[in-house]
């Protein structure tokens, strides 16, 4: 740390620009092999060292005559409902357990925290049973529930943190002006909490989206597959089609990569916020 | 009992509205999760599979006719009998261990890199943040494709130094080394975004002043910068835990239909016991219910001693 203001030496400069050098190539190399051999054509990765033979093909062949489309469509869909349900529900239990002091809200929050390590394999079972009774396996509506399971606790825990960084005078002024418990949280304090709502909601879809699990088990046709489910159809047991599943890698990478850059920040200071204040 | 009444219309009328606002949450956790949970743990006292468990074929039911065995799964799976709970949960106590001090001493050895004043510092960690953006299924098959046998890049790579090609996903030891590898890529940007956040809200006077009474930088970084870090290393410590414990599509997808099932975790194993074969399911509530116990127990510990340091300081 430079902090006594002295100029560091020429080598202590040198070490540390190639540890951290070093340290990008590792995290880089899986992305950018991945990228090369996309876009090498369908044998392309059966020899990974050349860098030759660049074709879109697997792209053209993944966008026409797959339905990684479909599947996208559905992983945007349910995660997209997911979000929603979990950001809105949530939203005002998390106002109440920032703000107010009620019998339970204790025990609210440690079940919040608690929820957050349910192992899959838990509920698996009997949300199998339970679906199926109700007929909502094999349907987004069935998943989205499902993911509730997981999204609400979080978005409440998440909420309730960033509800607790805006001054409470703000709800001393709105109730002086008449407003109701709910106009406050509704009209002063929604409104200033976007960063907030939108980094939740964004960890939330990015979780719903590349859930494994539970989509695996519940979504048995291909058309409402989701794309964790459909990619493991590209390399099964029977099939080992590394083009198609590494131009769709690229194409999932993305988007998500891009929103990633912008919410990454805000992200790790709300999942810390519980910690920093004890 | 007068007075009973008396205190809880007193209490509602005053919470009323706090209730009101929490009443959705509630309502959907206890569906989605209080319902399944309290069937889970039902179902974890019988002896309920695919064949006996009721369902609807058609226009028949067919009614269950599984058995409650009360304490008997427990039984089986916490005395040996079973056979495979020890072994495994060894194996996922040295993942988690593993992983975890892995994903914190990188982290923090590249955060305190990143939080020196240097050119292409923000470059630097933008491309470090990169494998947090991947999900972690599609991780999971890139390094599938890596570990390849004859035709992965690690091979390749190896090769050109003159080694022989290495079954990294069929050998029982080197899959578990190549699991940790995977998750430990993919782990290390969160711990390293958030150690850095708390490097630099410790005060540089600290550090000023701790050179000043001639502190070695070793001791600079025991005294200075590692207690500056408690409150925020104890939070990311217990949730690299809590997920790297239930950490199911690293496992699940690298390891695939590749190997035995030695390098399982519990939860993994939990997740094939109710879905593959004869569906076991009440084995698999089993194991359900004894992880979630575990990771109780861990995490009340856990809270317990950092409160105990704390009073202690």
């Amino acid at each position: 740390m430079n902090t006594l203001g002295k100029r560091r030496s020429a080598r202590a400069s040198v070490a540390l620009h190639t540890t951290l050098c070093l340290a990008v190539l590792c995290a880089l190399f899986p992305i950018v092999f991945i990228l090369l051999v996309s876009l090498r054509g369908e044998r392309g990765w059966t020899d990974p060292l050349a860098l030759e033979g660049f074709t879109a093909s697997n792209y053209v062949h993944l966008l026409t005559r797959t339905e990684f489309l479909l599947w996208f469509a559905n992983s945007t869909i349910v995660a997209g409902l997911t979000m929603v349900i979990g950001v809105t529900i949530a939203a005002s239990a998390g106002y109440a357990a920032s703000r107010m002091r009620f019998p339970g809200r204790g025990s609210l929050m440690w079940s919040f925290l608690v929820f957050q390590m349910f192992p899959v394999a838990v509920l698996i079972v009997p949300l199998y049973n339970i679906l199926g009774t109700l007929g909502l396996l094999n349907s987004h509506g069935g998943l989205i529930l499902t993911y509730c399971s997981v999204s609400v606790p979080f978005c409440a825990w998440m909420l309730k943190s960033y509800f607790d960084t805006i001054p409470v005078s703000l709800d001393e002024a709105g109730q002086v002006d008449g407003l109701t418990p709910f106009g406050t949280f509704w009209r002063l304090i929604v409104p200033l909490a976007k960063p907030g709502l939108a980094v939740t909601g964004f960890y939330t879809f990015l979780t719903a989206w590349s859930e494994v699990a539970f989509a695996t088990q519940f979504m048995s046709s291909e058309n409402r597959y989701t794309l964790a489910v459909g990619l493991q159809n590209f390399v099964g047991p029977h099939r080992a089609e590394w083009g198609l599943m590494t131009s769709a890698s690229v194409l999932i990478m993305i988007p998500a990569g891009i929103v990633f850059f912008f919410a990454q920040k805000h992200l790790v200071a709300g999942l810390t916020a519980g910690g920093t204040k004890g | 009992m007068r007075t009973l009444f008396a205190g809880v219309r007193r209490s509602f009328s005053q919470h009323w509205y706090a209730w009101a606002m929490v009443l959705p949450v509630v309502v959907v956790l206890a569906v989605v999760i209080g319902y399944p949970l309290g069937r889970g743990i039902f179902l974890s006292f019988t002896n309920a599979n695919e064949a006996n468990l009721g369902r609807t074929v058609g226009d028949f039911h067919v009614p269950s006719t599984y058995e409650f065995v009360g304490l008997d799964n427990y039984w089986q799976v916490l005395s040996g009998q079973e056979g495979s709970f020890y072994p495994r949960l060894g194996w996922t106590v040295v993942w988690t261990a593993s992983c975890v001090i892995l994903h914190y001493s990188i982290a923090l050895g590249l955060a305190m890199l990143l939080n020196r004043e240097m050119r292409g510092r923000s470059l630097y960690r933008v491309l470090l943040i990169l494998p947090w953006a991947v999900p972690a299924f599609v991780a999971a098959f890139s390094w599938r494709l890596m570990y390849n046998t004859d035709v992965g890049v690690l091979n390749s790579l190896i090769g050109l130094l003159g080694f022989g090609p290495v079954d990294w996903l069929g050998d029982p030891t080197l899959q578990k080394v190549a699991v940790i590898a995977v998750n430990t890529w993919l782990g290390v940007p969160f711990m390293m975004v958030a150690l850095l956040g708390g490097l630099q809200s410790i005060q540089r006077e600290l550090h000023e002043a701790a050179a000043m009474d001639g502190a070695s930088p070793w001791d600079r970084f025991v005294h200075v910068t590692l207690p500056g870090l408690r409150p925020i290393s104890s939070t990311v410590i217990l949730l690299g835990t809590i997920w790297t414990f239930n950490m199911f599509p690293v496992i699940y997808l690298v390891i695939g239909h590749a190997g035995g099932t030695e390098s399982e975790i519990l939860v993994t194993y939990a997740y094939r016991l109710a879905f593959q074969g004869v569906r076991d399911y009440a084995g698999s509530a089993t194991y359900g219910v004894i992880i979630l116990s575990l990771l109780l127990v861990f995490a009340s510990v856990y809270r317990q001693s950092l409160k105990r340091q704390e009073v202690r300081l």
